[in-house]
C-alpha cells in the first residue's frame, strides 16, 4: 500500500516537472543569431573568451536585432559537439575563440560550406571560403608595454613569462623585448616558457624566481598562468604588466599597464558584417591602425613623460617609421625555444 | 507518526527508491536556484529534456555516457572490494594516452588488430597505474587515497609531457597529440550516421561498455575471485581468518579497477576526441566515475543506468546556455543528488531509531495503561 502511494507520488512529481517543460518557444526568427564557442578556459577566463563574450553582450544590448549565445567546452572533444549544436540550431555566425578550435572549425567549415564561421587568433583556416580569421598584431601592443617596462625598471632587469612557444605566441615576446630595448638598450630580459596556459602556481613560481634575480617589472602572455605572475608581483611589491584585457583590477596597486587585444571589437565587427551582408572570409588583421590592439585605458601609474613616449611610438608605428618585428629570428635577445 | 516512520523505513530498505528521491531532490534544489535567479524552471528543464529525447540528442547521450559507464564500473568495482579508487582519473588519463600512442605509432596496422591493441595497451597502462598505488599500500601501508590523488597529478603531467614529444605532438598549431589512425576509431560508418542523422561521433564503444558491465557483474557475483574480493571488502579480518589473502585481493581489485578506467580512456579517445589535448585542468572523468558509482549503488547494472543518466545531464546541460541558463545548474543538481545519496546513513539511523521506538513505545503505554487501570480498580 505504502509502496504504491510512494511510487504514485514520485511519478506525479516527475510529471509535474515535465509538464512545465513545454514552455515558451522563442519567437526570434528575424534575429541575427551569433553563437560563440569557448575553448577549455571557459567564459570567465579573464582573457579572450571573456572579452569576446562581453563584446557580444554589449552588441546585443545596443542592437536588439542580435541574439548572442555561448557554449563552453570542457574538453578538447567538446569543440566539435558545441559547433554542431549551433549549426543544428541554425545560427548565422559561429565564433570560435582561440587557435585550439582550429581543427574542429576546419572540419565543421568543410562539412557545412554555407555556414559562416569566425575564429580568433588562428590563420590556418584562412584558405576556407566561409571562415573569417580574426588576427591581432599582438607584437605592437607588446612593444608599447615594453616601452613602459623599459622606462620603469630601476634594476634594468625585466621578466617575461610566455604560455607556450609557437609563432603566434612568440610575437608577444619579440614585440615586448624590442619595446624594452628601444628605451633601455642595456636591459636584461629574463624569459620563461610555462608551457601551460592554466597553471597559475607555475606562473607564480617563475615570477618569484625572476624577482630574486632582480627583475622589477614582469610582463606575461600566459592566460591563467599569468594570474600567478600578477599575484606574485603583487605579493613582492613589484610591477606586473597584464595582457589581452585591462588587468589592473586584478592588483590595482601593482599592475602597471596591460597590452590590450580588442577581441571584443573584432567579435562585434564580424557580427555586424553578417547583419549588413558584407561578411568576408580570410584574414582580418586588427592592429594599432584600426584600434584592434593598444595599451590599457588605466594609466594611473604611468607618468605623462612615459605616456608621451608611448604615444610617439604609436604614431611612428602608424607612419611606418618603426616596424615591430614579428618573428623570433629578428630578435636575437628572444631566447625561448620549443 | 507511524506513517512517517514507515515511509522512512521503506525508503531505507529500497535503495532504488532512495536514489530516485535523491534525484528528484536534485532537480527540486536546481529549480529553487532557477527561481531565485529569476529564470524559468519550465524553460530550463524543458530544454534539458527536449535536447536529450530527440534521436540525435539521444545518440549524443549514448556517446557521452560511454566513459562515465566504464569509469563508474571501475570505481564501483573498487567500492565492492573495500578500496576507494579515487585514482580513476589518473588511470583514465594513462589509458587514453597509451591508446593514443599505439593509435598514432602503429598506424600501419589494420583496424582489426589495432583496435584491440589500443584497448589492451590502455588497460595495461590503467592497471599498472592502479597497481603502483596498491603496491604502496600493501607493502608499506601508505594510504591509497592520498597516493592516488598525487598519482592523478603525475598522470596529468606525464600525459602533457608525452603529448609534447615530437613523434606524438600534432603537426599543426594545435596543442594536442596527432589524431589516432582512422582505422583505430570506433565510429560507425559515416553513411549510417548521416542517414539516421545521428551524432557525428556516434560509436560502438557503448556496446563495449554494456559487455564490460555484464562481465563485471559476472566477476563480482558468480566467481570465486569476486567472492573473495567482496569478502575482503566487507570485513578484512574475517576474510583473512577465512584464508583469503587480503593483500593479494587489494592488488587484484585495484588492477582490475585501473584496467577499467584505462579502457574508459581508450573508449573516449577512439570514439569521441581522436586525440588528446595538452591539459590545462583535469578533465574530471575519474571524479564523474565516483558520482556514477554512487548513483548506481555500485551495482554494475545500476552503474550502466547511472552512466546514461549522467551522460544525459551533461549533454543536455551543455545546451542550457542557449536558453540563458548557466550550465553550472548541472553541478548544482549533481551535487545535491550526491549529497542526498551520501546521507543514506542518516536514513538508516532514522530507521534504527524508528524500529527502536516501534519496539519500545507499545510496551510503555501498555504497562502504564494497565497500571492506571489497576489503580482505578
Amino acid at each position: 500500500m505504502k509502496k504504491t502511494v510512494a511510487i504514485i507520488l514520485t511519478i506525479c512529481m516527475v510529471f509535474a516537472l515535465c509538464a512545465c517543460g513545454k514552455g515558451s518557444a522563442s519567437t526570434a526568427s528575424a534575429k541575427i543569431k551569433i553563437g560563440m564557442v569557448t575553448d577549455v578556459g571557459g567564459v570567465n577566463d579573464k582573457s579572450f573568451n571573456q572579452t569576446s563574450w562581453e563584446g557580444l553582450q554589449a552588441l546585443q544590448a545596443e542592437d536588439p536585432s542580435f541574439e548572442v549565445k555561448y557554449l563552453e567546452s570542457k574538453t578538447d572533444a567538446d569543440y566539435q559537439t558545441n559547433i554542431n549544436t549551433f549549426i543544428d540550431e541554425g545560427y548565422d555566425l559561429i565564433i570560435c575563440v582561440g587557435y585550439m578550435l582550429a581543427d574542429a572549425t576546419r572540419a565543421a567549415a568543410e562539412a557545412n560550406p554555407n555556414q559562416k564561421f569566425a575564429i580568433i587568433d588562428d590563420d590556418t583556416c584562412a584558405d576556407l571560403p566561409n571562415v573569417a580569421c580574426l588576427m591581432f598584431a599582438q607584437e605592437q601592443a607588446s612593444y608599447l608595454v615594453g616601452i613602459v617596462a623599459g622606462s620603469y625598471t630601476e634594476s634594468k632587469t625585466v621578466g617575461y613569462v610566455q604560455g607556450m612557444v609557437f609563432p603566434s605566441m612568440n610575437k608577444f615576446g619579440v614585440g615586448f623585448i624590442s619595446g624594452v630595448l628601444s628605451v633601455c638598450p642595456d636591459a636584461k630580459i629574463l624569459q620563461y616558457n610555462a608551457n601551460n596556459f592554466g597553471d597559475s602556481a607555475a606562473g607564480a613560481a617563475a615570477a618569484k624566481d625572476m624577482i630574486t634575480k632582480g627583475a622589477d617589472v614582469i610582463y606575461h602572455a600566459a592566460g591563467g598562468t599569468g594570474m600567478g605572475v600578477i599575484e606574485a608581483c603583487n605579493e613582492e611589491g613589484i610591477w606586473a604588466i597584464g595582457v589581452d584585457t585591462d588587468q589592473s583590477n586584478l592588483a590595482p596597486d601593482h599592475v602597471l599597464t596591460s597590452a590590450m587585444k580588442r577581441v571584443d571589437t573584432a567579435s562585434q565587427d564580424i557580427s555586424k558584417s553578417v547583419k549588413d551582408g558584407n561578411f568576408t572570409a580570410g584574414v582580418h588583421l586588427y592592429d594599432l591602425s584600426n584600434n584592434g590592439v593598444g595599451i590599457a585605458p588605466t594609466t594611473t601609474h604611468i607618468s605623462d613623460e612615459v605616456l608621451a613616449k608611448v604615444k610617439q611610438a604609436m604614431e611612428d608605428i602608424g607612419a611606418g617609421k618603426i616596424v615591430v618585428p614579428t618573428v623570433a629570428e629578428e630578435v636575437p635577445e628572444f631566447t625561448l625555444a620549443d | 507518526m507511524t506513517k512517517k516512520k514507515g515511509v522512512l523505513e521503506f525508503i531505507a530498505e529500497h535503495r532504488f527508491l532512495h536514489i530516485l528521491i535523491s534525484i528528484l531532490m536534485g532537480f527540486l534544489v536546481g529549480a529553487i536556484f532557477l527561481v531565485v535567479m529569476g529564470l524559468s524552471v519550465g524553460e530550463a528543464y524543458g530544454r534539458l529534456i527536449s535536447s536529450v529525447t530527440s534521436l540525435k540528442g539521444f545518440s549524443y547521450v549514448i556517446v557521452y555516457s560511454i566513459p562515465y559507464i566504464v569509469v563508474g564500473l571501475s570505481v564501483a568495482f573498487s567500492f565492492k572490494t573495500g578500496v576507494f579508487n579515487i585514482g580513476a582519473e589518473g588511470q583514465f588519463v594513462c589509458g587514453s594516452m597509451a591508446a593514443a600512442c599505439v593509435g598514432i605509432l602503429c598506424a600501419s596496422l589494420p583496424g582489426i588488430i589495432l583496435i584491440p591493441l589500443c584497448f589492451v595497451a590502455a588497460m595495461i597502462a590503467g592497471a599498472f597505474w592502479g597497481l603502483i598505488v596498491a603496491a604502496l599500500k600493501t607493502k608499506w601501508g601508505i594510504n591509497e587515497v592520498l597516493s592516488m590523488i598525487m598519482f592523478n597529478w603525475l598522470a596529468f603531467y606525464l600525459s602533457n609531457y608525452i603529448a609534447g614529444i615530437p613523434a606524438i605532438h600534432s603537426d599543426g598549431t594545435a596543442e594536442a597529440t596527432k589524431n589516432v589512425a582512422e582505422q583505430a576509431r570506433t565510429l560507425f560508418p559515416a553513411s549510417f550516421i548521416q542517414r539516421l542523422n545521428l551524432a557525428p561521433t556516434f560509436n560502438w564503444g557503448f556496446i563495449v561498455a554494456v559487455v564490460v558491465t555484464v562481465v563485471i557483474w559476472f566477476i563480482i557475483e558468480k566467481t570465486t575471485l569476486g567472492y573473495q574480493l567482496k569478502a575482503v571488502g566487507s570485513n578484512k579480518n574475517a576474510a583473512l581468518y577465512g584464508g583469503i589473502g587480503v593483500n593479494r585481493s587489494i592488488l587484484t581489485s585495484l588492477a582490475i579497477s585501473g584496467a577499467l578506467a584505462g579502457l574508459g580512456g581508450a573508449l573516449q579517445l577512439m570514439g569521441m576526441g581522436g586525440r588528446i589535448s595538452v591539459f590545462s585542468s583535469q578533465e574530471g572523468f575519474g571524479f564523474a566515475g565516483i558520482v556514477v558509482a554512487l548513483i548506481g549503488c555500485s551495482n554494475p547494472f545500476g552503474v550502466l543506468a547511472a552512466g546514461i543518466f549522467y551522460g544525459a545531464l551533461n549533454y543536455g546541460g551543455s545546451k542550457l546556455n542557449l536558453v540563458g541558463v548557466p550550465t553550472q545548474l548541472i553541478s548544482v543538481i549533481v551535487g545535491t543528488v550526491v549529497f542526498f545519496i551520501s546521507i543514506s546513513i542518516i536514513f538508516e539511523r532514522l530507521r534504527y531509531v524508528g524500529t527502536k521506538l516501534h519496539r519500545d513505545t507499545p510496551k510503555k503505554p501498555a504497562v502504564s495503561d494497565k497500571g492506571e487501570g489497576s489503580d482505578k480498580k
